[in-house]
């Protein structure tokens, strides 16, 4: 499969795997075989599955798990990584109170 | 809003290297760095680098970074630390996070210098305290004084896992196993023979299978693996470790420029998620560059030359130097830059088994498989030989873009000539006088001082050692073998420690004179 | 577990800031000021850090350099408090983080 919007092509059943218990994620403590199941669940794209899991979303906005879940849904959807646009990168970078964030400082010109 | 000409982010070998060549040509420029100290990965990098003199070999990373940020101050670049850039938006605008508030300011050019993170690995009990990536191990050692664990195991036999493990040993902890999956080593043979020939065992298309251990990890478990990277079961070996080390790669970081909407691509052989840029590093937005790992996996001598290369290609966008100076300057980086790029080694052979060197000789089988290469392998290559008397053993085998030790024989009795890659030769009209200056000049602890007739019986071997505590003369212990096995018995003749070495003591011992060629290390008992 | 280097054979003797006290769950312990918080911890044997939110597991030191959050603690009653770039200072109040509280799973 090239075209992960190409939705007529069949994954086949979920089969449960040994390691699917295994955290992926490990800031919000998401399991790989939650993300497999989330693919069979028709979440296809990397920002579909962070929305519907949480998965990189947490603290470190996916700094550790962003390879790991990519290489996860492209097997499970039989695609080379490579084929999966990465998720949205916004700001705030770092983890970063919205109390700070929302105040602007000032420095002399 | 404040204003800059440049503002670049990341105070590492790249960003301040391009700040440095921006200030230098008349550009006000600012660093940004969410670290407390700058310098990035370099202050972590206690070994000596390799390539030439123009690339600062033979110089510690650490005092690398020293000299570039004197270099940046002298310069008048401005490095803001504490400093964390949290956004880059459209128009060359970044917002950074300083102390308890948010501040926005404006590049009229930005140079994006951010470089890479850790990739990791998973495996049962991967998230246990005492799992670690490589990097957290060299900064807790490294630069905050603390020994990550006591038995460690790493994983990973690229250039960082070799040169961690290394660095392990030298602040006195025991590294029972270096592991990885692939069939061969992928770092340089020079740094996966220094750890060998301590004891360290490889253990090549292995991987790890679990860690132990409930509230923290006690052993870890590794276990051979197929071609298909699938374990074989009943390979399963166990370790007693408290720190598993990971050393598995690294990824560009990236997403600043993906945010700002750079065009970006996945592309394998550059490590991940990269901006597409030009010669200069620009990416597809003008006025914004890119430089050092960011752009690409490398190491961190080629991260200082695409820096300059960016700095100097800012100048130009901002119309602060003419399109001829333009060229003329990056072209000196660019042959520099492209005397890095040689080699087994180069990105474009990454991937590649290479099993010949340049000069038509058969690569170290046992050098990718076990990390030293083997007695009856050694005498193939031209920095081996034989003669009366005291005489370099360069034990170099491979490809690398290095010569340091050319330079460093004040007899000229070492040749590799105009092509960087080549391996050491000796020159044999020329007297060796035991100076030692090529043995504490190799990047890579490759090239020994052999006397096969220092005593009847007996022979001298001189070997770089960068351990505590320092052995005395006189004292008896082992002599090992390149595969850090006891070969022989050994008494220390002489230490020798000298401002010129820059802490590669000089370590001589006698051995009987068959282990001449065979006895690499030494072993108190 | 984890001691710190009285000298390195390249690095000489660590630089460091001056000997200081604070508490790691009520205990008092020592450490260098300017260092990272996690530092002091791991040079005193403590290695673990949180207990997570929903699994309940350890975690510690994992990237050491402010990217992973794995070592974050409750520090000065401020959660989520990255201890590997966090500087120790005197008398801080250091806890182990249950979740994103102080206070352990049984008491929440």
């Amino acid at each position: 499969m090239e075209n992960i919007y190409d939705r007529t092509i069949d994954l086949g059943e979920y089969k449960p795997e040994p390691d699917d218990d295994r955290i992926i994620c490990r800031c919000e403590e998401v399991t790989k075989g939650e993300i497999r199941r989330a693919v069979h669940d028709g979440m296809y794209t990397i920002t579909e599955i962070r929305r519907y899991l949480r998965s990189g979303m947490g603290l470190c906005q996916g700094q550790t798990c962003a390879k790991l879940v990519k290489g996860i849904v492209a097997r499970e959807l039989g695609v080379s990584p490579a084929v999966l646009t990465p998720a949205t990168s916004r700001a705030p970078m770092r983890p970063l109170e919205m109390k700070i964030f929302a105040k602007e400082g000032e420095e002399d010109e | 809003m404040k204003r800059y000409d440049l503002i670049v982010v990341g105070a590492g070998p790249s960003g301040l290297s391009a700040a440095i060549e921006a200030a230098k040509r008349g550009l006000k420029v600012v660093v940004f760095d969410e670290n407390e100290k700058p310098g990035g990965q370099l202050f972590k990098q206690i070994h000596k680098f390799f390539g030439s003199k123009e690339h600062k070999a033979r110089i510690r990373g650490f005092v690398i970074g020293e000299e570039l940020l004197a270099e940046a101050d002298k310069a008048g670049v401005d490095v803001e630390l504490n400093a964390t850039v949290v956004g880059m938006y459209q128009d060359k605008e970044i917002v950074v996070r300083k102390g308890e508030e948010v501040f926005h300011y404006k590049g009229n050019a930005i140079i994006i210098a951010t470089g890479a993170a850790e990739n990791m690995v998973t495996f049962d009990g991967w998230t246990l305290p005492g799992v670690i990536g490589a990097g957290a191990a060299q900064t807790m050692m490294n630069l905050h004084g603390v020994k990550p664990g006591n038995r460690i195991l790493m994983l990973g036999s690229g250039n960082v896992g070799l040169v961690v493990s290394f660095q392990l040993k030298q602040c006195g902890c025991d590294v029972v196993a270096l592991v990885d999956a692939a069939p061969r080593i992928g770092g340089y043979g020079v740094h996966a023979a220094k750890v060998a020939r301590t004891g360290v065992p490889f253990y090549l298309s292995h991987t790890i299978v679990k860690a132990e251990g409930t509230d923290y990890v006690t052993g870890v478990t590794i276990a051979e693996v197929d071609s298909h990277f699938r374990f074989i079961p009943g390979t399963e070996k166990h370790f007693d470790v408290d720190t598993i080390c990971l050393a598995v790669g690294l990824s560009p970081m990236s997403q600043l420029l993906k945010m700002a909407g750079c065009e970006m691509e996945d592309n394998p052989k550059r490590g991940g998620q990269v901006p597409i840029v030009d010669e200069y590093g620009e990416t597809s937005i003008k006025g914004i560059f890119v430089a050092g790992d960011v752009s690409g996996i490398e190491e961190a001598s080629s991260a200082m030359i695409e820096g300059r290369i960016a700095g100097i290609a800012a100048a130009k966008y901002l119309g602060y130097i003419e399109e001829t100076e333009l060229k003329e300057d990056v072209e000196k980086n660019e042959a520099a830059l492209e005397g890095l790029r040689q080699g087994m080694f180069a990105p474009k052979n990454r991937g590649k088994l290479i099993k010949k060197t340049e000069e038509g000789i058969d690569i170290s089988m046992n050098l990718l498989k076990h990390g030293f290469v083997a007695d009856d392998e050694i005498e193939r290559f031209p920095g081996v030989t034989h003669r009366v008397g005291v005489h370099p053993v360069m034990e170099c085998t491979q490809n690398i873009p290095c010569n340091p030790c050319q330079d460093a024989c004040p007899k000229h009795c070492i040749k590799i000539g105009e092509h960087i890659t080549s391996l050491p030769a000796v020159d044999e009209a020329v007297d060796c006088i035991g100076c030692g200056m090529c043995v504490a000049s190799c990047s890579g602890q490759a090239i020994f001082l052999v006397d096969e007739t220092y005593e009847p019986g007996f022979a001298a071997v001189t070997i770089p050692y960068e351990f505590l505590p320092l052995p005395e003369p006189g004292e008896k212990g082992y002599g090992l073998g390149r595969d850090g096995q006891k070969i022989c018995e050994a008494e220390v003749i002489s230490v020798k420690s000298t401002k010129a070495f820059d802490h590669t003591n000089l370590l001589t011992i006698k051995v009987p004179a068959d282990y001449a060629m065979k006895a690499r290390f030494y072993l108190a008992q | 577990m984890g001691t710190r280097i009285t000298e390195h054979p390249i690095l000489g003797v660590p630089q460091k800031g001056s000997l200081v006290s604070f508490t790691y769950d009520g205990k008092k312990i020592q450490g260098y000021e300017g260092e990272p918080i996690a530092a002091a911890l791991k040079a005193a044997g403590i290695q673990i850090h949180r207990y997570t939110k929903k699994e309940h597991t350890p975690r510690g030191i994992f990237c050491a350099i402010g990217r992973c959050t794995d070592c974050v603690m409750v520090v000065d009653g401020v959660p989520n408090v990255r201890t590997c770039v966090t500087p120790l200072k005197a008398g801080m109040k250091i806890q182990t983080q249950y979740g994103v509280s102080a206070e352990p799973f049984e008491k929440q």
